[in-house]
């Protein structure tokens, strides 16, 4: 087929290279070419943050991302948080705290907060609200996810 | 063997969800995430119009860009393809699977499509074209009574929906009268009393706005030329209900018409009659092509096709004594049902009942009628009713404060039903109901009276007005009436081969916590640890229908089955000698291994069974509506920007008696969560209609609530146990939608002296009544309080 690009990039620390349409959205790769598909569509517009992955260490929304934009980036999926397995001390907190309801919007937030607790590590509730103001949750009312961001800051600190 | 302790009670504490840790790794499939072999896509033709009848059907050869189409890579599906009857059933027959004919709405499914390629679908359905003989179309209440008062005089060009065999009348799906004591209002009431106060009190349509879409995978099994079996899995909240559609469409007894739950990525209603429509269209298009058909819907068709919360229009008329006791109401509550009946006598009836309120009504008459419009099908959001009700009565409680001059908390001092009261449908209320306690604690918590009388003070002049308001209400938990006697449910648990209980319900998980609370209540009763308790996925052909997952009758309803079914098990086990009493865990799964090895299976099965003393009659519409209730009130604080005209809640507390908590953290979520959507139906989501389609279909511009709009929400519990349900809980899940609305337009009045009476209430409909732009008398600033003329001079000059 015509216009197909190679891309290469890094996801989870494994290089990997795709042959794809240049302006294939990120999220489509992510789910169908690489079979990641913790990485969830919500609206397809960059509105709900369903599909944030984290590129070159900064919270995208993969399905505004063509492809080609990720050429030798860094890109980290809710599959890169845990290791071998294990949950990431932000997945813990939001498993003990109820920052999990359907979990559609989950993987999301998990990057979301990720991002948040590298730029500030002991966030105020404002820097909460605000650092995950791009990812809508319909289920939780966000209460119990703010506890779980200050938990896993907290753990963090320890 | 040395003894160990038995387990500490599970029940009011918090475990972790059940599949939360798949959740939180990203691990869980959903539907999208789920491929199978072969596996088509599908999408659907929808009309352009709002009413009026199909007058041909053309596939053009090339696309909008000019590139052919190969429709023979296509499965095409019609009306006429459908086996069996043309309809998706609800409680009535009338919403056609496929439009063959007419249009009632203007996303009426017409042509399916299916693909190997995704991308190949949308050029295709845009190119096939459609002409219309176009009727005029139906699309608010008044336009709904408008063409039934136009059908008396003979002119029936306004009638959409015609009640034969249906159980309605032209443009009206179901109507009920609910009339206390079967006594009418005695006009002496009217005449002697010191007050009547009258009202009108509108509500918006919503969205429930589930973060993942409609969705689902069908398959289907033909043999000589006739379809033997269809296996639809999807996101979906009840799954039997699709079996019942399935059968009716294919034309397939139920044992063939096999459905299964996958992990639901939100719900709140929209995935209870929706899934009926969407999996019985994969399923016809993998009857036709013979593979596996995905339909998922992208974000802007989910929100312009499927189903929303009815609008309402509410109008009460109030007898009150001078002392502020309510003498005598008259209600008048209307939805909109939209094209089709759907679920919207159901949603009435629970609109109806709430619709008194918590309070004793010495004479009351409430008529409720669900009208039909040329929008697509209102259907179930959380409330199912009872949030557009509440909101009216609420909203009404402090009009009639003010004018008999009393404040709102005396006003519902002086008429709360109390313990041993009866409810407007003549139910004895036998439990203990402290509604005077639980205003008391909530305006405790939330700082009211300080709170009230401060803001009054720091108004006067104030750029950002501050109101503080509240809300006391009560929701029934489980289905209205006799509906649990017909659900008829059935709950098992067996075991499994390491002797562990695995329960087998078709009670659903979409995010609420099923999961977890009845893997509680069965741990709980069988007296062994919460890890050891497995609930299988809801599949047709494996679990018995437990009724829909809905109403608030999971926690009370099917968790009281589920502790039944623990008991009989439990002693199945001691009682053939497997299992002595005072077991530990390890000795439960050892005894339940040796019961197996000796008797090969062992499933305990237990159905539901009406209360003796419950008692409702149809044809009346009276007795006991609901077998148990929540009570609450909800305290909101909220800021008026008088230079952006923007409300927004800057604090929020939620008290509820909703019996013993069975896991505080999921409970307290529930609350948050439904808090929050209530705040976005009182404040930020509104519907924009354009000739009966949702214009601002888009994430973009259907606003709700992020993390940084929402107040502190403080969720509160009283437990007194009820007998209804496991362990003492009674239902959660609907109530925390149907305060925030009522107690924020409360607040508002207080910020803002204007007594706003339709939600949602955006920044311009704020800035429209206080500068006198939306056509109404301007405010005179003589009359006001200083605070608003001061607001409204500044915006004035």
């Amino acid at each position: 087929m015509a216009g197909l690009a190679a891309v290469r990039f890094r996801v989870n620390g494994v290089e990997r290279t795709v042959e794809a349409p240049p302006v294939k959205r990120l999220l489509d790769v992510l789910r169908e070419d690489l079979q990641l598909t913790g990485t969830k569509e919500g609206c397809g517009e960059g509105e709900c943050g369903s599909c944030a992955v984290l590129m070159n260490g900064e919270l995208v929304n993969s399905c505004l991302v063509p492809v080609l934009q990720a050429e030798g980036a860094v890109v980290c999926t809710i599959e890169g948080v845990s290791v071998d397995g294990r949950l990431a001390p932000v997945q813990q907190c939001f498993l003990e705290e109820g920052g999990a309801q359907c979990g559609i919007c989950t993987p999301g937030m998990i990057l979301a907060t990720h991002h948040l607790l590298e730029k500030y590590p002991q966030p105020t509730l404002l820097q909460i609200q605000e650092g995950l103001a791009g990812n809508l949750c319909r289920c939780t009312g966000y209460m119990r996810i703010f506890e779980a961001v200050r938990q896993a800051s907290e753990r963090g600190r320890d | 063997m040395a003894k160990t302790e038995a387990p500490k009670p599970i029940l009011g504490t918090s475990p972790l969800r059940k599949e939360g840790v798949a959740k939180v790794l990203g691990a869980t499939r959903y539907i999208d995430d789920i491929a199978l072999d072969g596996m088509l896509f599908g999408a659907t033709v929808r009309a352009s119009i709002a009413r009026g009848r199909i007058l041909d059907i053309q596939f053009e050869q090339k696309d909008d860009l000019g590139n052919p189409i190969d429709w023979s890579k296509f499965t095409i599906v019609t009306a006429n393809d459908i086996p069996g009857e043309n309809t998706i059933v609800h409680l009535t027959k009338d919403h056609p699977c496929l439009a063959a004919e007419f249009i009632n709405h203007p996303e009426e499914p017409i042509l399916l499509l299916a693909h190997r390629e995704k991308a190949m679908l949308p050029a295709a359905v845009a190119a096939v074209k459609i002409t219309y003989e176009e009727w005029p179309g139906v699309f608010t209440i008044e336009d709904s009574e408008a063409g039934i008062e136009r059908a008396k005089a003979g002119d029936e060009t306004g009638v959409i929906w015609r009640g034969h065999g249906h159980g309605g009348g032209n443009n009206t799906f179901k109507t009920y009268c609910m009339l206390k004591d079967q006594t009418e209002i005695p006009e002496s009431v009217w005449a002697e009393a010191a007050y009547i106060v009258e009202g009108e009190y509108r509500t918006g349509a919503q969205e429930q706005l589930y973060i993942e879409n409609n969705g689902v995978i069908a398959e289907c099994v033909v043999a000589d030329e006739a379809v033997q079996e269809v296996t639809v899995q999807g996101s979906m909240q009840c799954p039997f209900y699709l079996v019942h559609a399935l059968e009716l469409v294919f034309n397939l007894p139920a044992d063939r018409c096999r459905v299964i739950q996958v992990e639901t990525g939100g719900a709140f209603g929209g995935k209870e009659d929706f899934p009926s429509v969407i999996g019985s269209h994969a399923a016809l298009l993998a009857m036709k092509s013979g593979r596996p058909v995905k339909m998922t819907y992208d974000r802007a068709e989910d929100m312009v096709a499927t189903t929303k919360r009815h609008p309402s229009r509410t109008r009460h008329r109030t007898a009150v004594a001078k002392d502020g006791r309510l003498l005598a109401g008259e209600i008048e509550f209307v939805i909109d049902g939209g094209a089709y009946a759907t679920l919207s006598p159901v949603v009435l009836s629970r609109g109806v009942i709430h619709s008194p309120g918590p309070y004793d009504w010495p004479y009351l008459r409430v008529d409720g009628r669900a009208v039909a419009t040329n929008v697509a099908p209102h259907g179930a959001f959380r409330g199912f009713g009872a949030p557009q009700s509440i909101f009216a009565v609420e909203r009404h409680m402090d009009k009639i404060a003010g004018v008999v001059g009393i404040t709102p908390e005396e006003m519902r001092r002086r008429n709360f039903l109390k313990s041993g009261e009866k409810t407007a449908t003549g139910q004895h209320l036998s439990d203990p109901v402290d509604l005077q306690g639980l205003l008391t604690r909530a305006l405790r918590e939330a700082d009211y009276h300080r709170k009230r009388e401060e803001f009054a003070r720091t108004n006067v002049g104030a750029v950002v007005k501050r109101g503080i308001g509240f809300a006391s209400f009560f929701h029934g938990s489980g289905f209205t009436g006799s509906g649990e006697r017909r659900l008829n449910s059935l709950v098992e648990i067996e075991l499994n081969a390491e002797g562990m209980p695995n329960i087998l319900v078709s009670s659903t998980e979409f995010g609420q916590g099923t999961n977890t609370i009845l893997c509680q209540v069965a741990a709980q009763t069988l007296k062994i640890p919460y890890d050891d308790v497995l609930i299988a996925q809801p599949d047709t052909y494996r679990v018995p229908n437990s009724g829909p997952t809905v109403a608030s009758r999971t926690a009370m309803i099917v968790g009281k089955l589920v502790e039944r079914a623990a008991e009989q098990l439990c002693v199945t086990l001691v009682g053939s000698g497997f299992l002595a009493e005072g077991y530990t865990g390890e000795e439960f799964k050892d005894g339940a291994k040796r019961y197996l090895a000796a008797n090969g299976a062992l499933k305990a099965s237990v159905r539901y069974q009406a209360p003796a003393d419950i008692f409702w009659d149809d044809e009346q519409y009276r007795g006991d509506a609901y077998p148990a209730y929540a009570w609450a009130v909800y305290v909101a604080e909220v800021a008026v920007d008088t230079r952006t005209y923007q409300a927004t809640v800057t604090d929020f507390h939620a008290l509820q008696e909703v019996g013993k908590v069975l896991h505080p953290k999921l409970a307290a979520g529930q609350i948050e969560g439904g808090v929050a959507q209530g705040i976005g139906y009182a404040l930020y989501e509104k519907c924009v209609w354009q000739n009966g389609r949702m214009a601002n279909n888009q994430m973009t511009n259907y606003i709700m609530p992020t993390s940084a709009d929402l107040p502190p929400i403080h969720a509160h519990f009283e437990e007194v146990p009820s007998i209804h349900g496991p362990g003492g809980a009674k239902g959660i899940g609907e109530l925390p939608m149907d305060g925030p609305a009522p107690a924020i337009l409360n607040a508002i009045e207080q910020a803002t002296g204007i007594a706003f009476g339709e939600i949602p209430l955006l920044p311009e409909d704020i800035f429209a009544r206080m500068t006198g732009t939306d056509g109404a008398e301007k405010l005179n600033p003589d009359v006001m309080e200083p605070a608003i003329a001061a607001a409204v001079g500044e915006v004035g000059d």
